[in-house]
């Protein structure tokens, strides 16, 4: 086997494209699954089990179902019913659905562990219930949770790769056809594989960073 | 804040301001309240002793809305505060302040947006006002340069002291005291006890007041209620159930904590 720095020059440009693709399905899958988590958790906690029991059952199912089955079923099925999205836009909604099922979990375990004294105060101050989800429960919950929050991050980076399968030509994605073009594996499987430690070496920094801020 | 002293601020018109009818609590098998009845006049200072487990807690928490009777009402001020739609128990909580044996400040706020928050929000206070206000009570409590810290920071006594201020700042008429000097360490006890004999002698808030320091509650007390089993076994005076009590229990339970 023989490194060959012509192939890593010549794969560059397309490991761009790769990167940007990887980002942004990153970025916005976890804006999603950081935003539907919070919704769907919010919900578990509404008095009515009209609401509670639908939204226990679908986030169970998705949470229990592979990412890439439901991958398939967004990008195949679902324009049989009339909705057609582009391959980039169906990847980012199934991993930030997927991973909101998850996130919602998190969310579930910071919002109890709010001390029940905190609501008690707020009842005492006869804050309305709105305004005690606002600005005292949710901002010491999330504080609390960020840190897991940046793990589903990093885990969510890792399955970036399976959108290959929906034509989604994120870093993994553009490897691959490189390879199968020059018949030369090595070079772009080891760009991409040293971009996956960098990235997630990054996002850890910038997570830690902001719970560095929230704590103090 | 310069309040005016005891004598040119006699205690209000006396008339009832808190009613418990036959209230009945229970937790599972236990029966916390057995058919209590008592009422609290305007202006009053209460104090409930009693056995850990007698219920003492449990009544202050009903008053506060943060449990529900199993029988029996509620009133306050003239208006029923149990059973009653939740409007009507929005406008009665507005009477009520409570400060906790773990004080239960937000530590997400500084000192200062812990006291004016609800002011703001559930009064509509302007901000300005209300921190002025914030900044006056703060001054009563001692802790006026801690406006602009985190709960944090602050020792026990000073956030208990906090935690008095914040619900001072909302106008209660009725101001209840869960234990709270329960949680501190011995040495900052009297700082929060001076605070509260202070509004005691300075304010015509009636105060209902759960403690185990019976020096305190001598001081301050019209009425003392001695709990056993969930029920008022004894109530008089303080010189009266501190001196000459009646019942053997009362007499066996002061033994024990003084």
């Amino acid at each position: 086997m023989k490194w060959d720095w012509n192939a890593v020059s010549e794969f560059m440009p397309h490991f761009w494209d790769g990167v940007l693709v990887t980002l942004q399905a990153l970025a916005l899958g976890s804006l999603i699954a950081f935003a539907l988590g919070l919704v769907w958790a919010l919900l578990m906690r509404t008095p009515s089990r009209w609401v509670r029991w639908p939204v226990g059952v679908v986030t169970e199912f998705v949470r229990n179902t592979p990412l890439l089955v439901q991958l398939f079923f967004l990008f195949y099925v679902m324009p049989e019913w009339g909705l057609t999205m582009s391959a980039l836009t169906t990847g980012v909604l199934g991993i930030g659905l997927h991973y909101s099922t998850y996130t919602m979990q998190v969310y579930r375990a910071g919002i109890e562990a709010v001390p029940a004294g905190q609501w008690e105060a707020a009842t005492a101050l006869n804050l309305p219930r709105l305004r005690t989800w606002q600005i005292v429960v949710l901002p010491q919950a999330i504080r609390r949770v960020v840190p897991a929050l940046g793990n589903y991050v990093i885990a969510m980076l890792k399955d970036t790769p399976m959108l290959m399968a929906i034509t989604v030509l994120e870093m993994l994605g553009q490897a691959r056809l490189f390879s199968q073009q020059h018949f030369q594996f090595t070079e772009p499987l080891t760009v991409i594989g040293v971009a996956f430690i960098v990235i997630s070496y990054l996002a850890s920094l910038l997570l830690r960073a902001l719970e560095r801020r929230l704590v103090h | 804040m310069n309040e005016p002293d005891a004598h040119a601020n006699p205690p209000v018109d006396g008339s009832e301001l808190i009613r418990l009818e036959q209230v009945t609590k229970r937790f599972g098998d236990n029966t916390v309240l057995d058919r209590l009845d008592f009422s609290v006049d305007s202006g009053k200072h209460v104090t409930l002793i009693g056995p850990s487990g007698s219920g003492k807690t449990t009544i202050l928490r009903l008053l506060m809305t943060l449990t529900k009777p199993d029988e029996g009402t509620i009133t306050v001020d003239g208006q029923q505060l149990f059973p009653a739609p939740e409007k009507q128990v929005r406008e009665v909580r507005k009477k009520i302040g409570m400060v906790f044996q773990q004080f239960n400040l937000f530590p997400n706020m500084t000192v200062l947006r812990n006291v004016t928050e609800a002011p703001v929000t559930v009064l509509g206070m302007s901000k300005d006002e209300a921190e002025q206000r914030a900044l006056d009570l703060l001054d009563l409590v001692g802790l006026a340069d801690k406006a602009g810290a985190r709960p944090t920071q602050l020792s026990g006594g000073q956030q208990q002291r906090v935690a008095i201020a914040r619900a001072l700042a909302m106008r209660p008429r009725v101001l209840l005291l869960d234990e709270v000097t329960s949680a501190l360490d011995p040495e900052l006890v009297a700082g929060v006890l001076d605070v509260l004999r202070d509004i005691a002698r300075t304010t015509d808030i009636t105060m209902l007041c759960v403690t185990h320091e019976m020096n305190f509650a001598r001081d301050i007390s019209d009425q003392v209620l001695m709990f056993d089993s969930g029920r008022v076994i004894e109530s008089g005076p303080p010189e009266k159930i501190f001196s000459e009590p009646e019942q053997d229990r009362t007499r066996e339970f002061l033994s024990a904590v003084l």
